[in-house]
């Protein structure tokens, strides 16, 4: 690559910039990570918008329940736990996607998928228990607000498990590829970011809504 | 081809990549991030629920316990570190953080102030009679 820059550029050696790092174009794979990089932080600004309206509206109860009235924080803490293990999870599925070992990786993203799954099955199950009580996203602003930053979060695991299950089979049926190793790093970026969205999820809509 | 990592010449990584390490290394960095952010965790959930410590500090707490643990992800798990070969990266991620703190700080800002100049609302519906 370094090669293909020189020729076409001015010589490096004549500006002084041989040391400076200028090796030509970045790989492939650096360049993909990064691309993905800037999606998910733009992902996180728009989690940013939908928490600054669940502040905003978290008082508006409009004489319905409040949040320390409806949250069960037991079970937000094994939400929390099967995450946060399914993010180590997806860690160790990523050592071994580097290494090239199919066994431990298929294992490990089994894992993860289980333990999002798991998750998913303990905030359908909350979800489905507050609108069986009358505290459906039409109860109340603050709820409106609860309903769409939490079901937004649920909706990117799901879609994200989704995703998981498509890298099992295509590492399954064509092997640790250059592209498919690409991918992969784009998965296990987006669950990683998954599990910090989730540690804000808790701490503001969980954590204080039941201190307050 | 460009594809292979690990060559002397890189000078950049990709955001969850780490330099090129063994195994025991890398999954212990996984298990450390791991026990930090049980740790942090625990102790979030410790605060919110305890009658120890002064009231008024739980709120903050809660949130400096939550800055520090996505702060123990973004390190052990995405891999954004200051290195030299993270620059692009963390130079995105510093953009990110600011539009989320304008969007957020500013919001609560300008809402809290409308709150508190606008008439309350019995008085409002008073007005309309």
């Amino acid at each position: 690559m370094s090669v293909v820059a020189v020729a076409h550029g001015p010589d490096l050696r004549l500006i002084g910039l041989e040391d400076a790092g200028h090796e030509g174009p970045a790989s492939k794979r650096i360049i993909t990570g990064y691309g993905f990089w800037i999606f998910l932080l733009s992902d996180i600004v728009m989690f940013s918008c939908f928490f600054a309206a669940y502040a905003v509206l978290q008082g508006q109860t409009a004489g319905g329940p409040s949040g320390a009235e409806l949250f069960n924080l037991r079970n937000v803490a094994i939400e929390t736990a099967f995450l946060l293990l399914s993010s180590f999870a997806c860690g160790m599925a990523s050592v071994a996607a580097e290494v090239r070992n199919h066994f431990w990786f298929q294992i490990a993203m089994a894992v993860t998928c289980l333990l999002g799954l798991g998750f998913l099955a303990i905030e359908f199950r909350e979800f489905a228990d507050l609108i069986a009580r009358g505290a459906g996203p039409s109860r109340s602003a603050f709820l409106s607000a609860f309903f769409t930053l939490v079901g937004c979060h649920g909706a990117h695991v799901s879609l994200g498990t989704l995703w998981l299950l498509t890298m099992m089979a295509q590492v399954f049926a064509k092997g640790f590829r250059a592209d498919i190793q690409r991918r992969f790093l784009c998965f296990a970026l987006f669950w990683h970011a998954l599990d910090i969205i989730w540690v804000a999820i808790f701490s503001v809509v969980y954590l204080l809504g039941s201190a307050a | 081809m460009s594809d292979i990592h690990g060559s002397p010449n890189q000078a950049d990584l990709a955001p969850g990549e780490d330099e090129v390490v063994s195994v025991k290394l890398r999954v212990f960095g996984y298990l450390v991030g791991l026990g930090l952010a049980i740790l942090l965790t625990a102790t979030s959930f410790f605060v919110a629920g305890t009658n120890l410590v002064w009231q008024p500090s739980i709120p903050v707490a809660i949130i400096v316990l939550a800055i520090a643990q996505m702060g123990v992800h973004l390190v052990f798990f995405l891999h954004i570190t200051t290195g030299p070969d993270n620059t692009n990266n963390v130079l995105a991620l510093a953009f990110g953080l600011l539009i989320v703190f304008l969007v957020i700080g500013g919001s609560l800002w300008i809402m809290s102030n409308l709150n508190h100049n606008m008439m309350p609302m019995d008085q409002i519906m008073q007005m309309q009679r």
